[in-house]
């Protein structure tokens, strides 16, 4: 977590604290210029969002009283490093009765795998509501 | 037997939609439904054991998604204490600030939140929505498609959407595999006609994702949530599913917005006997729960079915306020066509249009509507103007700019040739010299030449393939002489990275920086505070093209003498066959000309000629101390020796007066100056030489446009001010006759 950060007073990251906001690959944000696009130092891969600029931008939320907004950016934190087929997968598997409680369960020990816990305890907490809710496939 | 005037109104295009009685069985009714739950919370050692009239057990997958993340109950005791009819007093109370009316909103339930909103009129709901959007300056979203799916016409339009100050720009595809080529000319288009605009595809959102994973676009709305149970599984979705998801596009940088809308669950057969607003209070809450910055809602694509029931256009002001209460952005509808008539959905607008809304359409269409593949275009290219003017008339700012044509043109010519380049750096199928031609000066697709369709399908389906994304098309942009594009798409990709606009109403202005409820709020308490339309904002959305100096529309004073010369000082006339033609100040001198353009010089010889048909003897006088055209005939009637006189006002107005009758009494007044010929002057004075010897006279006939006032009234009240300025007061009148007529030199 950056130093000094006051989620109060810091936003836009971009504007205020630059010095707080990196690429994936590590460039600060003003290293992303045409000039280094030009030398082809920029890949797409630098081009998201990293975890840690995600719950910079969760306690920006958090500060402004916007608690669900919050969570949901702690989770997107989680989901940034969490690879693109995976992401997918789990959401076909949230709806409606494409997946039995067991399946659930093993797509949040994989979310689980890759560190994103709250996610993980998300996606097991719509199991017990489904199951409630007859929204669960047929085993 | 039927009325001729029935027969007439069932050709009017209302009558082309359907009016129905409310029917709470299927949901068709707005508001305050006779199976609408009452408010209901019930606690016990911090769990919920009844919400909404439900006990624990029966709690719905939606009624569970809020109590597990929608209900804040360290609120809940004191705000449902509150007195129903209190916290819509609350709602417009401007001394109650937003921010504490935002706090209690986490601790109510959906049927609290519905019944009072629904207490609210709909003067209350627009000062509550003016009150409780998020951010501080209102803003506009456009959509922009084509039939074709033409790129050099995406561009264009795009372009040409962001010059006009959208600040949000969102396309669509007809065929789904030319997502990636249309979002790509919408970005270019966009970052040519004004840096920072963000953009939007909406298509199925596994591509979705992939082409903000791309960078090619920056916002979704696609996220749909419903009322009830069945629907929200009918839709494919639990408000789980789609809470992941939105997380799922804030991870990949992707600013999110739900969607909902009265009637959807009318319209999908599973209202369970709930009014429309009641269910989309139900909506929004699980559209905040699920942790979405803001929300499309307005009734959205259902608005006809709404529209259909009493009190639907106000239960969709209520749902924009609802959601602008539980501090979401709102991008409030006015997309889909509302209604076939121009003054119905003109009105519906307004309940969005005056408080001003994050984005007070959730699309307008900058293209005709038959090009809209949104099945949108309530207000579409045609539009444009009367949307400014109304902006004007109202001193209102509703999010778009009045730009000049030929700025329009160069925009729309430079982003067609953008994305042209784009299209040859990236081996897409070239984009012809003919297609960029006709998208800066078409109308509309069928003015596009067409392209091989199967070719462009194969080289987006290879775009994807080859991992083409934003920092291409930058680098693109920036070899081909667009720099300044260039920079401006990377800029986008730069707010990707530090994802400011992921806080709630995020805008991005041109010098890239972020505007969102936290950084620039809505703080409205009252008059004199919040987003006042003053200053150069003000003096921009004045200065329409149309917009004339008030001097250009009348011609200048003329130099050199008048038509009349100016003889003795008026006596009263002996001769009973004596007609007055009386003429105002300016007559035949500061003014030449009648408002239909007729020379005074003419008239007069007109009207003289007709008191001689009639038996008459004209005779002409001037009167200096007054401009008004009753005055102007009764002082002539006064001096004339059979008691009648003409009164001619210099922009033709004309009144047959006599001596005996009270001044602003008449016997024939002629007020639609703009339609009167030279033939009607000299049927005026016929008439008026019919009066003086007695004999029976039938008013002159003339015709009736009531429209002439108001396509002339500012030439009318121009001309006027000239007469009224040549008034000479207390001078008296005076005899005049016909200068002769200066013949030009040889």
């Amino acid at each position: 977590m950056g130093t000094n950060f006051d989620a109060t007073r810091d936003y836009p990251l971009g504007t205020r604290r630059p010095d707080l906001v990196f690429t994936p690959g590590g460039l600060a944000l003003a290293d992303v210029t045409l000039e280094a696009l030009r030398q082809g130092r920029l890949e797409p891969a630098d081009i998201r969002a990293t975890s840690e600029t995600l719950l910079l931008q969760a306690e920006v939320a958090r500060a402004a009283g916007r608690a669900p907004l919050a969570e949901s950016l702690e989770r997107a934190a989680e989901l940034a490093t969490v690879p693109d087929d995976l992401v997918l997968a789990v959401y076909t598997a949230l709806r409606p009765r494409r997946a039995t409680r067991g399946q659930l369960g093993e797509w949040a020990d994989r979310l689980e795998g890759h560190g994103a816990h709250r996610t993980a305890r998300f996606v097991r907490e719509a199991a017990e509501a489904y199951a409630e809710r007859g929204l669960l496939a047929d085993a | 037997m039927r009325s001729r005037r029935f027969e007439s109104r069932d050709r009017r295009p209302l009558r082309r939609e359907v009016l129905v009685a409310p029917l709470p069985e299927l949901g068709l009714v707005a508001a305050d439904g006779p199976r609408d739950p009452a408010p209901e919370l019930v606690v016990e050692n911090g769990v919920v054991t009844r919400l909404d009239g439900r006990a624990a057990e029966e709690l719905d997958v939606i009624d569970r998604f809020l109590v597990a993340h929608g209900l804040d109950l360290e609120v809940a005791a004191e705000a449902m204490a509150l007195d129903d009819a209190e916290l819509a007093r609350m709602l417009v109370d401007v001394d109650v600030p937003r921010t504490e009316l935002v706090r209690l909103s986490r601790g109510l339930t959906p049927a609290k939140l519905s019944r009072v909103v629904g207490l609210l009129d709909p003067v209350e709901l627009m000062l509550a929505l003016k009150k409780l959007r998020a951010r501080r300056a209102p803003a506009n979203q456009a959509h922009v498609t084509n039939l074709k799916e033409s790129p050099a016409l995406l561009a264009a339009d795009a372009a040409e959407a962001a010059r006009r100050g959208f600040a949000e720009i969102e396309t669509t595809v007809g065929v789904a595999r030319y997502a990636p080529l249309n979002a790509l000319a919408l970005l270019v288009g966009s970052q040519t006609g004004r840096p920072g605009v963000m953009t939007q595809c909406a298509v199925e959102e596994k591509r979705n994702l992939e082409l903000a994973i791309r960078g090619l676009v920056t916002y979704a709305e696609t996220l749909s949530v419903y009322g009830t149970e069945p629907v929200f599984v009918d839709g494919d979705d639990t408000p789980w599913s789609k809470a992941f998801l939105g997380s799922a596009y804030a991870s990949r940088g992707v600013k999110v917005r739900f969607t909902s809308g009265t009637g959807s669950e009318a319209l999908m057969g599973h209202a369970q006997g709930h009014s429309m607003l009641y269910l989309e209070a139900r909506c929004l809450a699980a559209v905040r729960a699920a942790g979405s910055q803001g929300v499309q809602n307005g009734s959205i694509s259902c608005v006809a079915l709404v529209l259909s029931v009493p009190g639907g256009t106000r239960a969709i002001l209520a749902e924009n306020a609802l959601a602008a209460w539980l501090d979401l952005e709102v991008a409030s509808g006015n997309d889909a066509i509302a209604s076939h008539s121009e003054i119905r959905k003109t009105a519906k607008l307004m309940g969005q249009f005056l408080p001003g809304t994050d984005f007070v359409t959730s699309g307008y269409s900058v293209m005709p509507r038959h090009d809209n593949t949104f099945g949108g275009g309530n207000f579409d290219a045609d539009d444009i103007d009367e949307w400014l003017t109304v902006q004007r008339d109202w001193r209102v700012d509703a999010g778009i700019e009045p730009v000049p044509e030929d700025e329009v043109l160069a925009v729309r010519g430079r982003a067609a040739r953008a994305v042209q380049a784009v299209f040859e750096e990236l081996a897409l199928p070239a984009v012809s010299e003919d297609e960029v031609a006709a998208a800066t000066v078409g109308y509309d697709s069928a003015d596009m030449p067409d392209r091989d369709r199967a070719a462009d399908v194969e080289a987006a389906d290879d775009l994807l393939a080859r991992g083409v994304c934003g920092l291409d098309v930058a680098l693109a942009l920036d070899r081909r002489g667009f720099g300044d594009v260039g920079e401006a798409v990377l800029s986008m990709q730069r707010q990707r990275v530090s994802a400011d606009y992921l806080q709630t109403a995020a805008v991005i202005d041109a010098e890239g920086l972020v505007h969102s409820a936290v950084n620039d709020p809505n703080v409205y308490s009252g008059p004199g505070t919040g987003y006042r339309l003053e200053g150069e904002r003000w003096e921009l959305l004045q200065a329409l093209p149309s917009v004339v100096a008030p001097a250009e529309l009348v011609a200048d004073s003329p130099d050199g003498p008048g038509h009349l010369v100016d003889t003795r000082r008026a006596a009263k006339g002996s001769d009973p066959a004596e007609v007055v033609v009386a003429v105002g100040p300016a007559f035949a001198d500061g003014i030449r000309a009648t408002i239909n353009d007729l020379d005074h010089r003419d008239v007069v010889e007109a009207v003289c000629a007709g008191v001689r048909d009639g038996g008459g003897v004209p005779r002409l006088i001037r009167v200096p101390g007054v401009a008004d055209v009753a005055f102007i005939g009764h002082v002539g009637a006064r001096l004339s020796g059979s008691g009648v006189a003409l009164g001619i006002q210099s922009k033709g107005t004309a009144v047959i007066h006599r001596a005996d009758l009270e001044p602003l009494d008449n016997l024939e007044l002629f007020g639609m100056s703009p339609l009167y010929s030279l033939e009607s002057y000299r049927a005026m004075g016929l008439n008026a030489a019919g009066y003086a010897l007695g004999h029976r006279v039938g008013p002159v006939p003339t015709a009736l446009d009531n429209f002439a006032r108001a396509k002339l009234i500012v030439r009318t009240t121009l001309l006027h001010a000239r007469e009224t300025a040549a008034v000479r007061p207390g001078e008296p009148p005076v005899e005049v006759e016909l200068a002769a007529v200066e013949t030009a030199p040889a």
